[in-house]
């Protein structure tokens, strides 16, 4: 009766033993504001770099995107098409699955614009002939916006009889896209070097922890503590310095793309665009924390696995 | 397993035990004996004699150089790293210089070993109390260890000791900084706790004191054990 009692209380005492422990290391924490608010900012900052270019990156995708899925594909028709064929077959490419509008600027038209905003009309008043070819701009539906895509339907536009060029003005976006690309992978070494330098930070501070605690983790081991239970304190307390490190992270973060956002909408207004900084978004900030504290965790594992075996009463 | 301690009372057999330091200081060396449950033992000596070093290899703070040495029906010589905890366990250390901890309370320090061992909280309060009310120490439980006088520190550390109930509790120079009066006081405390059954080795080196116990004396010298005195007690309470 004893025994199996004592078994059904086990999951309990250990729980209870977990939770105790846990809030004692917190305790332990919170006596030392100042330290514990140091090493916690410091994670923070470290944190906060990758977290912010990472923010940044998300926008400047974003943006391009949105000027990515904007490209349209001009079509230059040969000379001798006449402005009623080109009408005709725009109307034949609006009927296009991919195409989600064509518009269609006249030879006429097209010589009208020049001679207003070039100031050689007088000079193409002397021409017999309208030199300039009627043109189609192709707006992709929206599934085919994507460089691949979009270049697929310029091939596709390129085998029309009556097309003489056709571009595709997405070189500078396809750049600006394999720059983000590179970003993005620098953005993940940064994060990497400074998860490192986390691990460290923690695995150091639990370091010291250890030797100013060393006569306590003595006398608890002549009284029969294992090794596990000598640990759990220490494995607690990075815990909380990773977790704490990264809220910090977030607050700096956040604080940054408020401050940001106001001039970012003033510049997006003085482009006519609304765009606006996103912010930190629901599963990004918990990764962060679980992230953090897992770094936190892993830190004070390795400063504990080193240190506490070192440590023998005599 | 339990009709074999039955038979067997020993407790404690050294069985040619030697200690050797490195950089050639011998502990101990070629030591033999035999402590039965419920003895009360007192180990004496010289200093660097060896009384230290015996109750370090029963405390498994050390391991024995050479000979076999069994506590408690466990072969320390062998015994896994991982094992020592569960020995240390059940055997109850009581230090000259007290070992306490000083950042926690009176109550903190005696219920260590209870929670090390994952008793549960109501059960730890039970017990501390009754431990702290042994050693008269009750009315204390919330101050810190350095509020207490030196006698008061050395109970704390006896109440730590005894508070889960080891079948076996060592003591080294327990008296060594008290005046004669507490000295007096807390040998009677030890010879209370051996009366409900409590095994204790007890290491010191004053010899009067000792003497007037009336109990069985190892005495030590230069690691060598040179005499094994047995003085029956008045009473024969056994």
């Amino acid at each position: 009766m004893a025994v199996s009692k004592r078994l059904l209380n086990a999951p309990k005492i250990w729980l209870q033993r977990h939770a105790q422990v846990a809030l004692s290391s917190l305790g332990r924490m919170v006596k030392n504001q100042l330290a514990t608010l140091m090493t916690c900012a410091v994670i923070g900052i470290a944190l906060a770099m990758p977290l912010g270019l990472h923010v940044m990156l998300g926008n400047l995708q974003r943006i391009s995107g949105a000027w990515d899925s904007g490209a349209s594909i001009s079509v230059f028709l040969k000379q001798t098409v006449s402005d009623e064929r080109a009408a005709a077959l725009a109307k034949e490419l609006r009927l296009h699955q991919r195409i989600e509008g064509v518009e269609l600027i006249s030879r006429k038209s097209a010589l009208e614009e020049f001679q207003q905003l070039s100031g050689y009309a007088d000079a193409l008043e002397a021409l017999d002939s309208n030199p300039l070819p009627a043109l189609l701009i192709v707006q992709p539906k929206a599934d085919y916006t994507t460089a691949e895509t979009a270049q697929l339907l310029v091939r596709e536009l390129k085998l029309l009889p009556d097309a003489d060029i056709v571009q595709l003005d997405l070189q500078w976006v396809r750049r600006l896209q394999a720059i983000t690309v590179i970003a993005q992978r620098a953005v993940v070494v940064l994060a990497a070097l400074l998860g490192m330098a986390v691990l460290l930070i923690v695995g150091n501070t639990i370091r010291l922890e250890i030797q100013n605690r060393h006569a306590e983790i003595e006398i608890t081991k002549l009284i029969g503590a294992t090794n596990a239970f000598i640990r759990r304190p220490f494995l607690y307390t990075g815990f909380w310095y990773g977790l704490f490190g990264g809220v910090i992270a977030w607050l700096l973060v956040a604080i940054a793309i408020t401050l940001l956002s106001g001039p970012i909408a003033n510049l997006a207004n003085l482009y006519e665009s609304s765009f606006s900084l996103s912010s930190l978004n629901l599963s990004t900030i918990f990764s962060l924390l679980f992230g953090s504290s897992l770094l936190g965790l892993a830190g004070s594992w390795l400063a504990v696995g080193r240190h506490l075996s070192a440590i023998e009463p005599s | 397993m339990k009709p074999k301690t039955k038979a067997n009372n020993t407790l404690i057999h050294f069985d040619n035990v030697s200690k050797r330091y490195p950089g050639g200081h011998t502990g101990l060396s070629n030591v033999s004996l035999r402590i039965e449950a419920e003895e009360v033992v007192f180990l004496t000596g010289h200093s660097g004699a060896g009384k230290s070093t015996l109750l370090k290899l029963i405390g498994l703070l050390e391991r024995p150089s050479n000979g076999q040495l069994h506590v408690n029906e466990r072969n320390l010589s062998r015994l896994k790293k991982s094992q020592i905890p569960y020995h240390r366990r059940d055997v109850g250390m009581i230090f000259q210089d007290h070992r306490l901890l000083h950042d926690r309370t009176v109550f903190d320090n005696v219920a260590l070993p209870l929670v090390v061992a994952g008793v549960g909280h109501k059960e730890i309060g039970r017990r501390v109390r009754a431990a702290l009310d042994k050693v008269g120490l009750l009315h204390k439980e919330r101050s810190g260890p350095i509020t207490l006088s030196g006698g008061e520190q050395q109970r704390v550390g006896i109440a730590r000791a005894v508070v889960s109930k080891p079948p076996l509790v060592l003591a080294d120079e327990p008296t060594g900084n008290l005046d004669p009066a507490l000295s007096e006081e807390i040998m009677e405390l030890f010879m209370q706790f051996n009366q409900v059954g409590v095994t204790l080795l007890i290491a010191s080196h004053d010899i009067d004191l000792i003497n007037r116990m009336q109990k069985r004396i190892l005495t030590l010298n230069k690691g060598q054990l040179v005499a094994d005195t047995k003085t029956e007690p008045a009473d024969g309470g056994e």
